[in-house]
């Protein structure tokens, strides 16, 4: 139930993998035969990629995951356009990746505007055309955000920077696998992508760059990536983010139509089953896979600890699982008080997620909500004030 | 990251409630950091804590250590109560990750608290 966090595996992906780690373990580079195989697969699976996204091959860049997608698409076009401005827009709910980067580009003398979310995390387009100066060079919107589930308007976000010559980058981590992502359609010019989110293997993502992009190279050294990022190719990881995402977007509208309706009968029966409990997020404009509640009067991470006894894995937005003294930035940017964002909990679904695992939810938390409630001042107080 | 000591006084926290005609009651934290502890004092006529229960809201580390806090000073007077220190309570639970000592802060605070308000209300008290 915390598939967001990372998925397993998937046999048939970890199948295609293995030879690549010895009998296929040459570098790409190589001009022998061993190299040629390994060029080979290479470029198989960025066809593989291309078809998944709906893009050319050669706009595929092999990363070593979503963080380092983030990273380069920011740095690296801010740099590269800093004689045309020094302006980025971004939003509130981004993940770290985006909003840690964007500060730093801040200390190197770039001015970032950070948009306000509505109460269920929505972007408004509006907000985004309005932010817009002579200065603007790229505008940073996460397709889903990896939280609270939310989708944004980016095909609106895409328009309106389209409009003003504006590049235009979406972190798509949690949508790849989840959602239909189509770079044509949304019309962006960089997305990212990380593998392990849809049953690929850690340590390998994808930055997809529009052919014409303006931006820095990323990593010094090799011809690898069409000079863009050295380093000898993850081969292994490639060619398993590639088997991933061939399966992750099979059948895709079917298998996400089943994982909404097991996350609809969890958000339905928690906010049902469990009093001051509410739904965070857009209740339909969502990820099928996120179900994101807070819970007043207890606190996350022991919700957590309590679920995890009981044989369930969730996560939380309270201080206590972000190791600071803030709950998470995500729920307080949709307006919810400090001590409701403590309580909160996410449930992350995936293709291997059973009517069983939810149903032991549905049968599990209700109790140690109870049980945890029972030894909460905070609830003590609130009952004594609403006798 | 937890010890066992830790996980056991999370799940089957000794002493949890309240004390309707407690002596003393002190309550620390607040909810916007995310942790809460109130704890309720019982003292006879020499000063001795004869119960003590607590609620908290918080994570792990916070009902653990409310918990052990309150095995630590039950039966302890009032002076000995008020030599409790965190890094006690810390180490009978076969110690905290570094992040969550504030919360055995917050339980050495919760004692102190408890027994400052028994003082208030009995002003002819005495600790020597």
């Amino acid at each position: 139930m915390d598939n967001a966090a990372t998925t397993a595996v998937h046999p048939q992906v970890l199948e295609k993998m293995l030879p690549y780690f010895t009998e296929c373990y040459g570098n790409a580079s190589s001009i022998h035969s061993t190299g040629r195989d390994a060029r080979k697969a290479l470029e198989e699976s960025r066809r593989k990629v291309a078809a998944a996204l709906n893009c050319k091959p050669q706009e595929v860049y092999f990363t070593s995951g979503g963080s380092e997608s983030d990273n380069w698409a920011i740095k690296g076009t801010a740099f590269a356009n800093r004689k045309k401005g020094n302006h980025i827009i971004t939003s509130a709910i981004e993940h770290h990746a985006v909003l840690h980067t964007c500060a730093w580009l801040e200390k190197q003398g770039f001015t970032v505007t950070y948009l306000p979310v509505d109460e269920f995390g929505q972007v408004n387009p509006q907000d985004v055309e309005a932010a817009i100066t002579d200065q603007t060079i790229l505008i940073s919107v996460i397709a889903a955000n990896n939280e609270i589930g939310t989708l944004q308007p980016i095909r609106e976000i895409a328009k309106i920077a389209k409009a003003h010559k504006v590049l235009f980058h979406t972190d798509a981590v949690q949508a790849v696998g989840a959602i239909p992502v189509d770079v044509q359609e949304i019309g962006c010019d960089m997305l990212s992508l990380s593998a392990h989110k849809f049953h690929g293997p850690k340590g390998v993502g994808v930055l997809y760059i529009k052919q014409g992009t303006r931006i820095e190279n990323f990593m010094h050294g090799g011809a690898q990536e069409r000079g863009k990022r050295a380093t000898t190719e993850n081969l292994p990881g490639i060619v398993g983010l590639a088997e991933a995402i061939t399966l992750a977007t099979e059948n895709l509208e079917e298998k996400s139509s089943r994982i909404a309706g097991l996350r609809d009968q969890l958000i339905d029966g928690l906010t049902s089953a469990i009093p001051h409990c509410r739904l965070n997020g857009h209740r339909t404009n969502r990820l099928p896979n996120n179900c994101n509640v807070s819970i007043r009067f207890v606190e996350g991470e022991s919700l957590l600890l309590r679920l995890d006894l009981a044989g369930i894995a969730a996560s939380s937005g309270s201080a206590c699982t972000s190791g600071s003294l803030d709950p998470s930035h995500v729920l307080l940017a949709i307006g919810l008080p400090h001590e409701i964002a403590h309580g909160s909990l996410r449930f992350s679904l995936s293709d291997t997620t059973t009517q069983e695992e939810v149903n032991a939810v549905l049968a599990t938390l209700p109790g140690i909500v109870e049980t945890l409630r029972s030894m909460s001042p905070l609830y003590a107080d609130f009952m004594e004030e609403n006798k | 990251m937890y010890s066992d000591k830790v996980l056991d006084h999370f799940s089957n926290p000794r002493n949890v409630g309240e004390i309707p005609d407690a002596d003393g009651v002190g309550t620390v934290g607040n909810a916007k950091c995310g942790d809460i502890m109130r704890m309720f004092l019982k003292v006879d006529d020499n000063g001795v804590i004869t119960d003590v229960k607590f609620k908290t809201f918080g994570c792990g580390a916070a009902i653990a250590t409310s918990s052990m806090a309150t095995e630590m000073v039950k039966g302890k007077t009032l002076k000995e109560a008020l030599k409790l220190t965190n890094a006690a309570v810390a180490e009978a639970l076969d110690g905290l990750p570094p992040v969550k000592m504030h919360c055995s802060l917050l339980a050495e605070e919760a004692v102190k608290a408890a027994v400052e308000d028994y003082m208030k209300k009995h002003p002819e008290a005495v600790i020597d």
